[in-house]
């Protein structure tokens, strides 16, 4: 067996050569300016430039606070609705996106792909242009005698937004599992007398559940931490924690209360990649039984 | 007739991998699709097992035209070259989804999935999860799920080439055995010439998309249709030739490669004077020292199928050596020689001249 150990002192020094750039990269630009705002969520703001970290954990009481547990859950809600449907769309999508031709592949990519090269801002007003109350979503309905409906700063709009900005981040992670299934267990499950459906759900989902795990975690998180879309599209009542978030570091000048937020913020998504690690570990578990 | 391909063709774009072939299958045999990689045996498998579609033609099941049957409504089952078994269930799940999907009663389902696991012989690890297996096992997981669901044939791609050498030899009984005790039809493709001899009743060996022959394994290697075929199965020494005399009982045919003409005890079809082909198999040419007293031909014809020559190389392989013998005419003779005696010198050293002869029943002579 080899082990991290046995590496010799030549190779060590390219090591170090090859890892210094990225290590200090990291540090000037992750470690470090985190851990500034973590030092800020314990302290307090003294007149209105200034913070002294006191050590208090009385940013993190006020989180705790209902008006903010109340825009959390609703974040979570945003989030977990989101996911769920682009899982309900993102999978179909990707499964034919595997049987595809490779022409056929190439395009269904390139949909899903253009809008996501595409600067969010424009993707953001140009949904709006669509879902406004003149616009002509509500055109088309007015033509057959319905509407026209309040769609536009809605939670319908938020929901609608994120799915359409965080869809390829369940399609891309889902079709390559899928693309990597051994397509004789598909061709199996057929030849044993499955329907189409049957094999779906018997063969197809059990097998790449791992996969559809992480996918859901890909789209999961940048929902979670949603600003400009529950911004434009939402109304009054649809606001998601990004935007408390930024209004705390803005407007309310309150820089330790918002750090404390984001770090709130951080734990969850932590704590989603911790349910997924031990998913993971639960099942690699169970083999071994 | 169990199965009948009526002038199958599929075509992959401009690629034609299966080229008219009409072939018919009975029920109870062990047939064998065998051919090279590319030949076509592996889609005419998947034609059969409905997932390819035919570009032309009809396959037939029991009478029945499949054209339009899902994989799922055919009477087949398959064994697939990667196993196919359901990572996500256990050995027992995997053999009870075909029934569980045909909604056979739990006892029944039961004592049917206990039975065939019992034939593959995996009674002790009904409980098992795929990735505790070994290949071997693995395999007869997929045997035992295909065999359960009591199909009218069993179609296996490849079904050996994953296991290693020693398990492949005992799995190749243990696959024939299988299929006496179940009576089942089964087609099995191979790239394996000994798997398709030792296990088949009846092989087609396919080149380019055709069929080459049907026919028993004994007829394939001893009466072979054409060079491919002769050249394919075992191993062979080839000439070019001229038919010069065809008689009722016997034919005789001259090479440039070999200076005595070749006789052959029986007749042949074919014009005289016509370029033909004559194949010895390495086996059926004796070797004797030149020293030794000079072998007679046949009676009607004592200097016919013998010649002169020299030991080029030689490979002792235990219970045969190969020997590439350079005869006088010019030409590399593939012989080997048993060895029927324990030698501290099993080999003869290259240099040696030797006289090599064969009976009249040991060439065959091809037209194409």
């Amino acid at each position: 067996m080899t082990t991290a150990r046995g590496i010799s002192g030549g190779s060590r020094a390219a090591f170090w050569t090859v890892f210094a750039i990225p290590a200090v990269w990291m540090l000037a630009f992750f470690v470090v300016p985190l851990s500034i705002i973590w030092a800020y969520s314990f302290g307090r703001t003294l007149g209105l430039t200034e913070v002294v970290v006191t050590g208090t954990p009385d940013n993190y009481a006020r989180v705790f606070d209902p008006v903010y547990l109340y825009i959390f859950a609703k974040s979570l809600v945003f989030a977990g609705a989101t996911t769920a449907i682009c899982l309900i769309i993102g999978f179909p999508y990707a499964l034919v996106m595997t049987f595809a031709s490779t022409r056929a592949k190439i395009l269904l990519l390139l949909a899903i792909m253009l809008p996501f090269w595409t600067n969010l801002l424009v993707r953001t007003y140009a949904l709006m242009a669509v879902m406004r109350t003149e616009g002509w979503v509500n055109e088309a309905f007015g033509v057959i005698g319905l509407g026209p409906f309040e769609m536009l700063h809605t939670n319908f709009a938020v929901v609608t937004g994120l799915v359409y900005v965080h869809l390829p981040f369940i399609v891309l992670p889902l079709f390559s599992t899928l693309d990597r299934l051994d397509r004789s267990l598909i061709e199996a499950s057929l030849d044993l007398g499955a329907g189409h459906l049957r094999t779906i759900f018997q063969v197809v989902i059990p097998v790449v559940w791992p996969g559809i795990l992480s996918a859901v975690l890909l789209c999961f998180i940048p929902a979670l931490g949603s600003y400009l879309t529950p911004d434009l599209l939402g109304g009054p009542d649809s606001q998601m924690i990004a935007s408390v978030i930024e209004r705390q570091f803005k407007r309310a000048n309150d820089w330790p209360f918002g750090a404390a937020l984001s770090f709130m913020l951080m734990y969850l998504t932590l704590a989603a990649m911790a349910w997924r690690a031990l998913a993971e570990r639960r099942a690699a578990v169970r083999d071994l039984r | 007739m169990l199965i009948r391909f009526e002038n199958v063709t599929k075509r992959f774009g401009s690629f034609i991998a299966v080229d008219n072939v009409s072939l018919d299958i009975a029920v109870g045999e062990f047939f064998s699709l065998l051919g090279p990689s590319g030949c076509g045996k592996t889609t005419l498998l998947r034609m059969l097992a409905g997932l390819e579609t035919p570009s032309a033609g009809r396959i037939l099941i029991d009478g029945v035209d499949m054209a339009g049957v899902p994989p799922n409504r055919r009477p087949v089952n398959m064994v697939f070259q990667s196993y196919a078994v359901f990572p996500h269930m256990t050995v027992a799940d995997n053999v009870a989804y075909g029934l569980k999907i045909d909604r056979v009663p739990r006892a029944e389902r039961d004592s049917r999935v206990a039975e065939a696991l019992a034939l593959v012989k995996l009674d002790d690890f009904a409980h098992r999860r795929p990735d505790q297996l070994s290949g071997g096992q693995r395999q007869r997981v997929a045997l035992a799920r295909a065999l359960v669901k009591r199909p009218k044939v069993l179609l296996l791609d490849e079904p050996l080439s994953a296991l290693d050498a020693k398990l492949r030899d005992a799995m190749r009984g243990e696959l024939a055995a299988i299929q006496r005790e179940v009576g089942v039809t089964f087609v099995m493709v191979t790239h394996d010439q000994d798997e398709a001899l030792a296990m088949a009743s009846r092989c087609a060996l396919m080149n380019r998309g055709t069929l080459q022959q049907v026919a028993s394994p004994g007829d394939l290697y001893e009466f072979p249709a054409n060079r491919f075929v002769a050249d394919f199965i075992g191993t062979i020494n080839l000439f070019e030739a001229t038919l010069a005399v065809d008689e009722t009982d016997h034919a005789i045919v001259r090479t440039p490669a070999l200076d005595a003409p070749v006789y052959l005890g029986h007749g042949v079809t074919g014009a005289t004077g016509a370029q033909v082909w004559v194949g010895i198999r390495p086996e059926k040419i004796t070797m004797t020292p030149a020293d030794a007293p000079r072998p007679a031909g046949p009676a009607a014809m004592p200097h016919a199928n013998r010649t002169p020559g020299t030991i080029m190389t030689s490979a002792y392989l235990g219970a045969v050596t190969l020997y590439d013998i350079h005869t006088s005419g010019g030409t590399l003779i593939k012989v080997t020689a048993p060895n029927g005696t324990r030698s501290a010198s099993p080999a003869l050293p290259a240099g040696t001249q030797v006289w090599l002869h064969w009976e009249p029943d040991a060439p065959v002579m091809l037209l194409a």
